[in-house]
This record gives structure tokens, C-alpha cells and sequence, in this order.
């Protein structure tokens, strides 16, 4: 099954009811799939809205309203979306948004890219404020995390993102749907109307500024939870590693083939795979630091979460930068060819100390 | 002793925020009453903008959810697809209904969404301070039209009501204004029906308010209630400028 359209039917599943999207490439079969399958769903709502920024805002209410709700675009269009993201995360709603990532900046083009790493992980609109990224690498990982995500939305009240790119999008592999957990979400941060009882506002205006501190602190609390409970990776081959390489999504599949290459030619390479991009896995990667001395960073852009490495081994060990940005899709080759250029580097000055020594 | 007068229920008991001599206060409470004679405080769900009215939560004693500035109609349509049984309603300004939130307006009685639009129009953008707002006549003074509005240079003050009637999904729409009793007491059935029409499933509805702003004007509350009458009614006529309710619910 298609990636974009794996998505659709894991929310499906998962209990989302309003879905409201535009246009974008590459992520139209998953705003088709909801147009053909959400509707047929009882209570299901799916609006092809005017625009993202109607579409984010459609959620918004939708998610206010009670509903497990979802929009999803490509990166032009989530950084329209990046108001509603700000309004949903100051008011504590949950809302599932999907990036499908392209090419960038401007319109760029429609080929598969992760250029908006940045803007995934620092929160992307103003204020201060952060949402859960989760990096799916295969299509059996889009339809878990598109589960997980709309978990995660409802635990913290927070959008969750997912931040796959047009390869994931369109590729097409096999899946199982796991069954999904039963909503759990207080019926008291419903909106419904006030009843026979008190009425209720949500709002992101806060004039008063100790009153607004007060709430951004709170976010903040809420973001360490989440920085403590919910940080997810993988290894790869890591066991017997001299190097590793730290890369998500996509570029850990590519990462994975030039492993295997590696490996063939007596390279102990492994790899360790943000799950996760925010919160980062930043402990796990400084522990490998005690017995690794060297990292490549390798992403589809020309060096984003390369910061949160270096942030998270601050020094420890050496970190090297392989990328390519602007949609061009790297071979595991050629990220062979640069693993063996660094460690034979490596290994060479080590042999030249020795002599010189 | 019997009561002859008192706060709506769906009002709190809080002092407004607004100037001395504003329309959004009438308004506020015009919407309060109709909701407390309809009997419906209890499944209503209001949007209130960014704008001078940002805080309406604060007076209404309803549900409400503020939308990001000029989403309103989205927002709205976020509720209201959600709990099709409630009494959704979007409260915007003009710079908020016919500027930043234009597309959202537009689509929204495209759709012919069962929401209804509260629709203040004081022809500046208030809470900031009294910029040219669409609507802003031709020739009025703002803080970012200091000799006046230019055809020229600004453009023209944006009929919005007129424009929107003409999408099949807008049911009712109605031009009011709150500056005079007969005025006011007008303005108050125009809800009650907008109200109504939504209750009974007819679609997109839309009152437009001519809402008086002596402190950006420059003008005493009298000044400005003339204004009304004698100026801004004339590019913005009141009256029932769309009224497609006998066409029943919407298909």
C-alpha cells in the first residue's frame, strides 16, 4: 500500500473524524484517500479547504469540538499551517498534522527532501512552544506513528507532527495495521456548549504578562515530560560500531544500504535513527560517544539536525556532515565512498602518528 | 415588585472593556439576548476574533474558542461540522472578516456552512489604533490614510455583504445598524433570525453591524451615531440585502 494513503487509513483507524486539507504534491493520494474513505466513516468530516491556513484552522475547531482530527500538507503549505500549529499548541489541543517534505525553500519542487528539520523541531511558527515529531522510515512505521501521533496528541494536548518526505509519501510497501488503543481524552477540555453548567473559553491571548508567563512556563513543563517520557530511536549494527551515523526517515533507509556495504569491506559502521526528532535522542547518541569516536551525520539537506549532534555530544568525539539538499535523493554509494574517505583518513593519520611516533 | 429589566443570562456580570459610545457593546448584548430567548446559552459555541472584541469571552457567558485573527469562519466550520446540533457563531471585525480573513469568509458561505457571521463593520481597524480598515470610506481619515482614503492609492471600501449574497450557500444576510432604538431593536431581530435560520438547518448566515467608533473617529458618541446615518449608511446601505430562507435547509 501507498505511504501517503497508509496514513489516511491508520488515522482512519485510529479514531480520527475531521480531516481538512488542500492540494500540495507530493501528498495528494492521502488528502484523496480521506475525501473517499472519511466520509464513508460515521461522524467522519472531510473538507477540502481554501487554503492550509483555513484547513489548520478547521482542525483547530474541530479539535476543540471533541473530534481526533488531522491535516496534512508538504512543505509550502506547512509553513502556512505554522499559525494554526502556534494556536493549537498555545490553547492545548491535540491535532495530528502531516508534513510530506519536499524540496525547498520557496515552491522549490516536488521531489523528497528534509529541509524543514529546523522548523519541525524549534516549535516552526512564534512563541515559544514545541510539538512532537516523529520521523517514520518505512511504511509499516507511517501507519504506527500516524497512531501513535494521534496518542500522543490527546496524553499531551499538543500537535503532534509527522515528518516523512515524498519518498515515504509515495513508496509503496506492505503493511499490518496494529489495533488501535481506545481513545482515552477527559470529556472536561471538550468544547460542547456550556449545558446546564459553567462556560468555558479557550484562548491564546494573554494580555497580562505575568499571567502569559505563567502559561509559557507551564508549556515548558509540559515539554520536559515529554523530553523525559517519549524520546524514541533505533540502532542499527551498533554492537561492535567504530563509527556511527546519525540519520532519520529516508536518509536512514539510504544510511542502511551503505552499512551493509561497509560492512563488506571490513568498515564496522552503525547507524542510530531518530524515531523522534523532538523531543531528540540526544542521551542515547552521547552515550555511544564513551566508545565511538566519530559521527556522520547524513540528511537530505545541507545540514539541520547536524546542530542537535553536535549539541548533544558537545565535543565528544569528531562529527562529519554528509548531505544532499534540494530533492536530490543520495545513493547509499555514494555515502559509502565518504564513510571510506573518513575512516581511511582516520585511519591513516592514526598510522602516520604511529610512525612519526 | 416585578423585573422589568435586567443582564441576560448569557452575560456575565463584568464592565465591558470598550470605549465610552461603542457598538460592540450593544451588539454583545443583542447577541446575549436572543441566545437567552431562543434558550439555547447551553449548546451555543462562540468565536470571537482578534480585534477590539478579542476578549468577548469575557462578557459572554457561553462557550467560546478564540480564533487566530481572521480565521473565524474556519474555526467556526471546525465546530460546527464537528457538533452539527450546536449554535456555532463567528463574531469578526472588519479588518478580520474582509481583509486577512477574506478566504475564509468567502468559502465558508460558499459552502453554505450552518454557521452564522457576526459582522462589525466601523469602517477602521480598532483595536490597533484606528488604521484604514476595507471598509473605510473614501475620503476618511486614518492613522494609515492621514489625508483621507484615495481611490487611487487604497482602493475602494470592500461591501462584503453585498459580494457574499451572491453565493448561492449565503442564506440570509442583513445590513443593520445599532446606533438608534428602532435601529437597535431591527438589529436585535436580525440575530434572532440568523439564529433561527441556523436552528433550522438553512445554512450561511451573516449580519452585518454599522458599528459607531467615536475614539477612532474623532467624533462624541452622538457625532459618530449620526455618522452612521448620515455618512457610512449611504456607501453601506442597512437592510435585508439577501434573504433566501423560504428556499429551506440547505440540499
Amino acid at each position: 500500500m501507498q505511504g501517503n494513503r497508509v496514513i489516511g487509513e491508520a488515522a482512519i483507524r485510529a479514531g480520527c473524524r475531521f480531516y481538512a486539507g488542500y492540494p500540495i504534491t507530493p501528498q495528494n493520494e492521502l488528502t484523496e484517500y480521506m475525501a473517499e474513505n472519511l466520509r464513508k466513516t460515521e461522524g467522519g468530516t472531510f473538507i477540502q479547504a481554501e487554503s492550509e491556513i483555513a484547513a489548520v484552522n478547521m482542525v483547530l475547531g474541530a479539535s476543540a469540538a471533541g473530534a481526533r482530527a488531522m491535516t496534512s500538507s508538504s512543505s509550502p503549505g506547512i509553513s502556512l499551517k505554522q499559525e494554526g500549529i502556534s494556536s493549537l499548541a498555545a490553547d492545548e489541543l491535540p491535532a495530528v498534522v502531516v508534513n510530506i517534505m519536499r524540496g525547498g525553500p520557496g515552491l522549490g519542487n516536488i521531489l523528497p527532501s528534509q529541509g524543514d528539520y529546523f522548523q519541525a523541531t524549534r516549535g516552526g511558527g512564534h512563541g515559544d512552544y514545541r510539538t512532537i515529531v516523529l520521523a517514520p522510515a518505512s511504511v509499516q512505521e507511517l501507519a504506527d506513528l500516524t497512531m501513535d501521533a494521534f496518542d500522543l496528541a490527546d496524553r499531551y494536548r499538543n500537535p503532534v507532527m509527522i515528518l516523512a518526505d515524498g519518498m515515504m509519501g509515495q513508496m509503496m510497501e506492505p503493511v499490518v495495521f496494529k489495533k488501535p488503543k481506545p481513545r482515552q481524552y477527559p470529556d472536561c477540555y471538550v468544547m460542547k456548549g456550556a449545558g446546564g453548567g459553567r462556560s468555558k473559553f479557550i484562548r491564546a491571548l494573554i494580555l497580562d504578562a505575568i499571567r502569559m508567563e505563567e502559561h509559557n512556563w507551564k508549556l515548558h513543563r509540559k515539554y520536559q515530560v515529554i523530553t523525559k517520557r517519549e524520546i524514541r530511536h533505533e540502532t542499527f549494527k551498533t554492537d561492535d560500531a567504530e563509527l556511527l551515523i546519525v540519520a532519520y526517515g529516508t536518509a536512514a533507509r539510504i544510511a542502511k544500504g551503505a552499512i551493509k556495504r561497509c560492512r563488506e569491506m571490513g568498515i564496522r559502521v552503525g547507524l542510530i535513527r531518530p524515531v523522534t526528532l523532538w523531543p531528540f535522542p540526544a542521551e542515547a547518541i552521547r552515550r555511544f560517544s564513551e566508545r565511538v569516536d566519530t559521527f556522520i551525520v547524513f540528511e537530505m539537506n545541507t545540514g539541520q539536525m547536524l546542530e542537535d549532534v553536535r549539541l548533544a555530544l558537545n565535543g565528544a568525539g569528531t562529527v562529519h556532515f554528509y548531505g544532499r539538499p534540494g530533492g536530490v535523493i543520495p545513493t547509499p554509494m555514494e555515502l559509502t565512498r565518504f564513510i571510506e574517505h573518513h575512516t581511511k583518513n582516520a585511519w591513516d593519520r592514526e598510522s602516520q602518528q604511529e610512525r612519526e611516533g | 415588585m416585578k423585573k422589568v429589566f435586567g443582564r441576560p443570562q448569557s452575560l456575565k456580570d463584568n464592565a465591558f472593556h470598550y470605549c465610552a459610545g461603542c457598538g460592540h457593546s450593544i451588539t454583545h448584548r443583542l447577541i446575549a439576548e436572543v441566545i437567552d430567548e431562543l434558550g439555547i446559552r447551553g449548546r451555543t459555541i462562540g468565536v470571537p476574533p482578534a480585534g477590539c472584541a478579542v476578549i468577548a469571552y469575557n462578557y459572554f457567558d457561553i462557550d467560546m474558542l478564540e480564533s487566530p485573527h481572521g480565521r473565524g469562519c474556519a474555526v467556526a466550520t471546525g465546530i460546527k461540522r464537528t457538533l452539527p446540533d450546536r449554535i456555532v457563531f463567528s463574531y469578526q471585525g472588519d479588518g478580520d472578516l474582509a481583509a486577512i480573513g477574506t478566504a475564509e469568509t468567502f468559502h465558508a458561505a460558499n459552502r453554505g456552512e450552518n454557521i452564522t457571521v457576526i459582522f462589525i463593520n466601523n469602517a477602521v481597524y480598532g483595536m490597533t489604533g484606528g488604521q484604514m480598515a476595507p471598509t473605510t470610506l473614501l475620503g476618511q481619515a486614518s492613522t494609515t490614510s492621514p489625508p483621507g482614503r484615495s481611490a487611487a492609492l487604497d482602493g475602494y471600501p470592500v461591501r462584503m455583504s453585498e459580494i457574499l449574497s451572491h453565493l448561492e450557500g449565503a442564506r440570509y444576510i442583513e445590513r443593520c445598524a445599532v446606533n438608534t432604538p428602532a435601529n437597535i431593536l431591527k438589529a436585535r431581530r436580525a440575530i434572532k433570525k440568523a439564529f433561527q435560520y441556523q436552528m433550522d438547518g438553512i445554512g450561511f448566515t451573516l449580519i452585518e453591524f454599522l458599528s459607531h467608533c467615536p475614539t477612532n473617529w474623532k467624533m462624541t458618541p452622538i457625532e459618530a451615531c449620526r455618522w452612521v446615518d448620515e455618512v457610512m449608511s449611504r456607501e453601506f446601505p442597512v437592510g435585508v440585502i439577501k434573504d433566501a430562507g423560504a428556499k429551506g435547509p440547505k440540499p
